[in-house]
């Protein structure tokens, strides 16, 4: 019985021995492991004795001789283009730079459509684009490259819009040339069940603006991959995106969405029939169906009727607008409209749709607004949105709607970007760089031929760490001749140039009499230049190379200002150098009556304009003035003389999506015109008046939507009629204004 | 474990008939089975101990020791590359997995010299110096694994940098034979000098399956965009010559041609560009009357004078990199390193490290074709931004060029952002060098919106006990129109809040948050009742703000939604005989900070103050009960880089009941309390974020001759 108990004890004991020892044990073995790995440096690659002694990999002479001159660079040029065309072309084989050269570089021709000529409305919505655009030739032996006047969007032979004979007609072009500077748009290629590719005719040596490429076909740096668009897509201006505010946390009511079509059979099916393994009811919804298409219920599968169901419980809409990221996976195709909805909609695209090459990916870093999944991870995808963190989520969401109102809200930036993409490559050293395309506002309103410095633009100061120049330079708009020494233009000059911030004057001269002699004009401390306007009213925003401040103070000739009332509003513009920033305020608003913009100059509680008569703005929007508005608006202004403030407005609002910044008390800028005088200026013209409320709409329609924002304040000093005493003052001056 | 309850339940059946011999015999028996526990516990972890010992520890030896691999006559040779290879068709991305670092982890081969059937090794060279530097700083870094198992890249030890020193059939050969080749997939070969005479081809031309290639000098038709790297080539010159960096600015001479090897077309139409330009160009060649060597590496000539080589490079704006045979050339290096902004003419060359650096910032790339006009070109190119260029360009060269160690962390890198696109790195940290990431801001909120009136704003109230000046504050906030909800921070632990009968009747819902500490933090909290973007935050003795001045704030923070938007103004101020900063609460013309006394911000600035205030700032506030307000507007400066705006032209918060408070911080030592935090601050911010303007925000009829029920804002209030 002793004997018994205490082999069960012995028993007992090797089992918990044994037992100690194997979890104990393991337990002590892995806790070994980690701190021998972190307690000693193990160097895994072992730090040889004889490492000193290594050869290095190359002779340094060897490597200085780059393995000798090489082939004659003349006879290698020749050669390559023989060698590298058709899916290897890239620009320097397949484009024939030579006829983007001399004055006007970059010119777009389009062939003329044949008569009976059937095009869709997404093409003619292409063309209407690429005419209105600042590119556009008529004259085919001035253009740089070419658009084909065939509609090439649907290369589906199955589509109504499929046009047929390609090959035929395009050799009919006298200057197709293989398709050298060519530009061939497409959305849809292929057909069920494969949808591959092909256009369905010869390409040849022309660049692919195509949807949905594939990056085992794209050719790097020469085809352009395009977002694929609705035929509603706008022409111009386009929606706004969605995001209004940025709440916080950011999170919205879903974490992940997806409502679409699931494929039973055929190419895309493998990622769009695994979809639902995702979804839970909750916070990830991910909704399929199989009802499309004619005879869906031949290949219908058990899942389908409960699909169906919980399909119709969600209403798409209302996903998208409470959803913080949406899953946008491939279809047939490797692009989907849900990609541009969702930009839209600021909610993060999350990509499953592997070997796309995204839209403009030679300049737009897609990182940073999208979340790029892998179709073989799907699984992994909620555990991968959920660990995205709040900062992120807020950064890449302001992206979406960045690159959305920059590239993709209407047809027209989509084609421009694309024109803008080839001009780059065109003049490669005058180019944008990758910044320029990825910061607000876009790469279609950065003109590099304006500058390729960062530093040189308005909106870039926070980001590159400096602020703008210490100077301005004023420039005075003159129009009456000059008679006596009391005009009002006399009395400006002195006070502009005693502005301590003051480095140069320019008279733009527009007045009907020759400009005066040198020695008429007062004797001052800052040098005074007079340039001659042609009477153009447009010519008070050319870009003028004698302008070397980036501040520009632009004036009219019977402006009244005080010099301190110009050096506070100088100190204004430099904490808001992308805006005008200045006296005269006005004003648009909607009438509801007439249906159309209104225009007022009366004194109203808020302002969406602020009058170039008395403003600051940065000298970077002369160039976009002149360069980037079409040459009919510029027209108008010359046409009517006027408006050219209001368009100025336009403009700048258009880029900020910011209001003007109106600075102190002073709102009437002119003195009151004389009644007895024999002319009356021209803004006092009730005419003038009307003419204004037209130009707003005019240029309403060409912007494609209401640029101007109203604000509510003005900028004072911070004293400003404060009961204090006038010596603690700095502008003590603007106060009897 | 299995065993030992087997041995206990059959344990008391045997023991009743025990003897002497069946106690031997149950001895045996039990020693066997502990000795087979034993032996399986040995066995369980013993695949562990292989790999982490025997082949690691031993660290002193020669590359000599390396164990001797045969290569059979008939072993495998890899298919050559596919062109059409891309991440998610060659690349296996299960290997990687999920993985809360989002990092990938990289194996090692270990090093072995291959030899073929009769003995010649397979490289003339073996393991170069450059590739061991490479592999050694990869074995030490973040992605290195010594567990084969676990690892999503494999880098082969065999040194293949050089294509001249490779026996190309028996490299392919010796790669294929790597245990986890797998037809190449997820391996990473490093070649700097791919090609050979004469035709140069521009990737490597040993065949390699799947592999990911890192390559110096591929040209467009060889890259596989996304899957390959493109890599410097590494000039072994700048780890021997030390160039002290340069302040960028003009230099001697315009435009310098250092190359030894240039094609005659091309040295004919430099040496036209000479005439034309005279003194601006050099065009420097080899010197003939040297005797060959390693002084001629160092040394340049032009008609007779020698320069030193690559100190000349510091003498010169512009240096031209021409394409040789091969189109990577380790002059770019040399060219970087010298803070020369290079003018790369070499058609279809892929750059280096393009797919994140951005090169137009660092380089003029001109066609070949286009040389004649070259001069013209560089001319046109702004001086600041020439300037802007050589510090760019000195910055790529410390960051990615300087050593095989940056090189190979680059290449790393630029995979694992591949792999983890959502967690890459963003195109600032990639391109601005740290002088301009230290000055520049990138906005959280950089979208320029202005938010919709509705919802409003919430009022977040900080309290402690003053119950009556609470609800006279309740009751003035209630009437701004905009006003959505009223939040008050109960921080007082000793007492309850007063019972709901008592509170006054808002039509806003209000709610009472109750602290677990008296913390003046508590107030910037981001509570989850806090529902609106638009904070208000007020103190609880504020009654003297009038709705309009309230409603009118909320308006212009709707116009500058990342900003503070307050009333009372202060301002920081260096003193010039105390060498620190100084609070100035004065009448300015100035303003830098206002007073969260009455503020409105964003409410991300509550969740940045809460979770991402720098050092220690806010434990100091906390302890010292003081300047939450200013560490409020020094993180709020800091990250968007704009000053706040002061509104109305309030400029004290004072009343008649408040007094006493007021007292205490008219105090001196107040004053001197402020300042203190100031200089703290900025020490902990390591610079002084705070922007000074001399603006304040008024209504557009502000003291206008207009009738007064017209103006939106007519009651505006005073000082």
């Amino acid at each position: 019985m002793q004997a018994r108990k205490k082999y069960v004890l012995l028993g007992l004991c090797t089992c918990c021995w044994l037992l100690l020892y194997y979890w104990g044990g393991l337990q002590e073995r892995l806790l070994g492991l980690l701190t021998h790995r972190r307690g000693e440096v193990v160097r895994p690659w072992p730090n040889w004795l004889d490492r000193d002694l290594l050869p290095g990999y190359a002779d340094q002479a060897e490597l200085q001789n780059a393995g000798g001159p090489g082939d004659s660079p003349r006879q290698r040029r020749q050669s390559w283009a023989g060698i590298y065309k058709d899916s290897r072309c890239r620009m320097d084989t397949c484009f024939d730079f030579a006829r983007c050269q001399g004055q006007s570089s970059f010119r777009v021709y389009i062939y003329p459509p044949e008569k009976g000529e059937r095009v869709s409305e997404s093409y003619r919505k292409i063309l209407t684009s690429v005419v209105e655009s600042r590119y556009f030739t008529s004259d085919p032996r001035e253009a740089c490259l070419f658009v084909l006047g065939i509609d090439t969007l649907d290369r589906d032979q199955l589509s109504t819009q499929f046009v047929p004979n390609m090959d035929e007609r395009i050799r009919g072009y006298p200057l197709w040339n293989d398709g050298r500077n060519h530009v061939i748009f497409n959305l849809y290629s292929g057909t069920w069940p494969n949808y591959t590719e092909d256009l369905g005719f010869n390409v040849g040596q022309a660049i692919l603006a195509k949807a949905s490429l594939n990056t085992e076909h794209f050719r790097p740096g020469f085809d352009i991959s395009i977002p694929l668009f609705s035929k509603e897509h706008p022409q111009k201006g386009g929606e706004r995106g969605w995001l209004v505010r940025n709440t916080v946390p950011p999170r919205r009511k879903y974490l992940l969405m997806f409502k679409g079509k699931r494929y039973l059979t055929g190419i895309g099916s493998d990622t769009r029939n695994a979809l639902h393994h995702i979804h839970n009811g909750k916070d990830i919804v991910s909704l399929t169906t199989c009802r499309h298409g004619k005879d869906w219920e031949k290949h219908k599968d058990a899942r389908c009727d409960h699909d169906n169901q919980e399909y119709e419980r969600f209403d798409y809409q209302e996903l998208l607008h409470n959803s913080t990221f949406c899953l946008v996976p491939r279809g047939r195709r490797l692009g989907s409209f849900r990609f541009l909805e969702s930009l839209q909609a600021a909610c993060i695209p999350v990509l499953l749709s592997n070997g796309w090459e995204l839209p403009f990916s030679d300049v737009i870093q897609w990182n940073q607004a999208v979340i790029e999944g892998d179709e073989r991870l799907l699984l992994q995808v909620p555990s991968t949105v959920r660990a995205v963190g709040t900062d992120r989520v807020l950064a890449l969401r302001q992206r979406t709607q960045m690159l959305w109102e920059a590239y993709f809200s209407s047809v027209d930036k989509i084609v421009l970007t694309t024109l803008e993409i080839i001009k780059d490559r065109v003049n490669s050293h005058i180019s944008r760089n990758k910044f320029m395309w990825n910061a607000l506002p876009g790469g279609l309103l950065v003109l590099p031929e304006y500058s390729t410095h960062l530093a040189h633009y308005p909106f870039y100061y926070l980001n590159l760490g400096i602020s703008p120049g210490q100077e301005f330079t004023a420039v005075i708009h003159a129009t009456s001749p000059l008679v006596s020494q009391s005009q009002p233009i006399m009395k400006l000059l002195q006070v502009v140039s005693k502005s301590k911030y003051c480095s140069q004057i320019i008279i733009l001269w527009n007045s009907e009499k020759p400009p005066p002699h040198r020695s008429k004009w007062p004797p001052m401390p800052v040098p005074l230049i007079i340039t001659d306007g042609r009477r153009k009213t447009s010519s008070r925003f050319l870009p003028n190379a004698a302008i070397e401040t980036e501040a520009v103070l632009s004036l009219d000739e019977d402006t009244v200002l005080l010099t301190s009332e110009i050096n506070f509003a100088f100190h204004v513009w430099q904490s808001f150098p992308e805006r005008i920033v200045g006296y005269p305020p006005r004003s648009h608003f909607w009438d509801p009556v007439k249906k159309a913009w209104g225009y007022t100059s009366k004194w109203t509680n808020e302002y969406s304009i602020v009058l170039t008569g008395a403003a600051f703005y940065h000298r970077y929007y002369h160039h976009l003035f002149s360069h980037y508005l079409p040459s009919s608006l510029r027209a108008l202004v010359d046409r009517t003389s006027n408006c050219e403030d209001i368009l100025m407005n336009f403009l700048v609002s258009s880029v900020t999506h910011l209001p003007p910044i109106k600075v102190a008390q002073r709102k009437q800028y002119k003195e009151m015109p004389i009644l007895q005088g024999t002319k009356m200026a021209p803004w006092a013209n009730p005419e003038h008046f009307t003419q204004r409320q037209e130009c707003v709409n005019t240029f309403a329609s060409w912007f494609g939507y209401m640029p101007l924002v109203h604000s509510q304040f003005r900028l004072d000093p911070v004293l400003f009629k404060d009961h204090v005493s006038v010596l603690r003052k700095r502008y003590k001056d603007l106060e009897r204004v | 474990m299995c065993a030992s309850v087997k041995y206990g339940s059959r344990g008391p059946a045997l023991i009743p008939r025990m003897k002497t011999k069946h106690r031997i015999y149950y001895i045996t028996l039990f020693s066997v089975v502990l000795l087979g526990l034993i032996a399986t516990g040995m066995f369980q972890f013993w695949p562990h101990s292989i790999e982490s010992s025997a082949e690691w520890s031993l660290d002193r030896r020669s590359v000599h020791d390396a164990p001797l691999v045969r290569i059979p006559m008939s072993s495998p040779i890899p298919e050559r590359g596919d062109l059409s290879c891309r991440m998610h068709t060659c690349f296996d991305v299960y290997r990687c997995g999920y993985n809360p670092k989002n990092k990938i982890k990289v194996y090692i081969y270990p090093l072995q010299r291959f030899v073929d059937e009769v003995g010649v090794p397979i490289s003339s060279t073996g393991l170069s110096r450059e590739y061991n530097d490479l592999l050694s700083a990869i074995s030490d870094s973040d992605f290195y694994t010594d567990d084969v198992t676990r690892a999503c890249l494999f880098i082969p030890s065999t040194d293949v940098l050089n294509q001249n020193s490779l026996r190309i059939r028996e490299t392919a050969q010796a790669l294929a034979m790597l245990p986890r080749w797998d037809k190449g997939m997820n391996h990473l070969l490093f070649n700097m000098l791919p090609g050979g005479p004469p035709d140069y081809n521009t990737a490597l031309d040993v065949p390699r399956d799947r592999a990911l290639l890192a390559g110096g000098g591929f040209s467009t038709w060889t890259y596989r965009q996304g899957y390959d790297v493109s890599i410097p080539v590494y000039s072994p010159l700048s780890a021997e010559v030390d160039l002290p960096e340069r302040q960028p600015g003009p230099r001697r001479y315009f435009i310098l041609s250092s190359q030894t090897a240039i094609h005659r077309e091309y040295r004919v139409e430099l040496e036209r560009l000479k005439e034309e330009n005279g003194e601006a160009l050099l065009l420097l060649d080899k010197c003939s009357n040297l005797s060959q060597g390693l002084a001629s590496v160092r040394k340049r000539c032009y008609k007779g004078q020698v320069y030193d080589y690559p100190q000349i490079l510091q003498e010169s704006s512009f240096c031209v990199v021409l394409r040789g045979a091969r189109l990577g050339q380790a002059t770019l290096s040399d060219v970087l390193q010298a803070g020369c902004v290079p003018v790369i003419m070499a058609d279809s060359y892929i750059l280096p490290f393009s797919e994140v650096l951005d090169w137009k910032r660092a380089s003029v790339v001109i066609p070949e074709e286009k040389l004649p006009e070259m001069y013209t070109i560089l001319k046109s190119i702004p001086h600041r931004q020439v300037e802007e260029m050589q510090r760019q360009a000195r910055w790529f060269w410390e960051a990615y060029f300087s050593s095989m160690k940056a090189i190979g962390m680059t290449t790393l890198q630029i995979i694992n952002d591949r792999i983890y696109p959502y967690a890459a790195r963003t195109y600032e940290e990639w391109n601005n060098p740290s002088v301009v990431k230290w000055s520049s801001v990138n906005s959280p909120l950089f979208l320029p919106l202005i938010p919709p009136r509705s919802p409003g704003f919430t009022a977040v109230v900080l309290t402690y006990d003053r119950i009556e000046s609470l609800f006279r504050v309740i009751t003035e906030i209630s009437k701004v129109s905009s006003l959505a909800k009223l939040l008050v921070v109960w921080n007082n632990q000793n007492k309850s809040p007063p019972e709901e009968s008592l509170w006054p009747k808002v039509t806003v819902p209000l709610k009472v948050v109750r602290t677990k500490e008296n913390k003046l933090s508590n107030r910037f909290f981001p509570f989850d009742e806090i529902e609106t973007e638009a904070v208000l935050a007020i103190d609880d003795d504020i009654i003297m703000l009038t709705s309009d001045e309230l409603q009118f704030g909320y308006e212009v923070w709707r116009e500058f939604p990342d900003r503070l938007v307050g009333y009372p103004g202060r301002l920081h101020l260096w003193d010039h005989e105390m060498g620190k900063w100084k609070y100035e609460s004065e009448w300015t013309n100035e303003v830098s900070m206002v007073l969260t006394g009455a503020a409105f911000y964003h409410k991300y600035f509550n969740y940045l103050y809460t979770y991402k205030m720098p050092g220690d700032i806010k434990n100091w506030v906390d302890a010292h009960m003081n300047c939450e307000d200013i560490a409020m507007n020094f993180l709020v400066a800091n990250i968007t880089g704009k000053a706040p705006i002061k509104v109305t032209p309030r400029k004290k918060f004072k009343c008649p009941e408040c007094t006493a408070i007021d007292g205490l911080s008219l105090d001196q030592t107040h004053m001197v309390e402020r300042s203190e935090c100031i200089n703290k601050f900025a020490s902990v911010f390591g610079t002084m974020p705070l922007k000074v303007v001399e603006h304040r925000a008024d209504p557009v009829l502000y003291k206008d001759d207009f009738p007064e029920k017209l103006k939106s804002f007519p009651n505006i209030g005073s000082l």
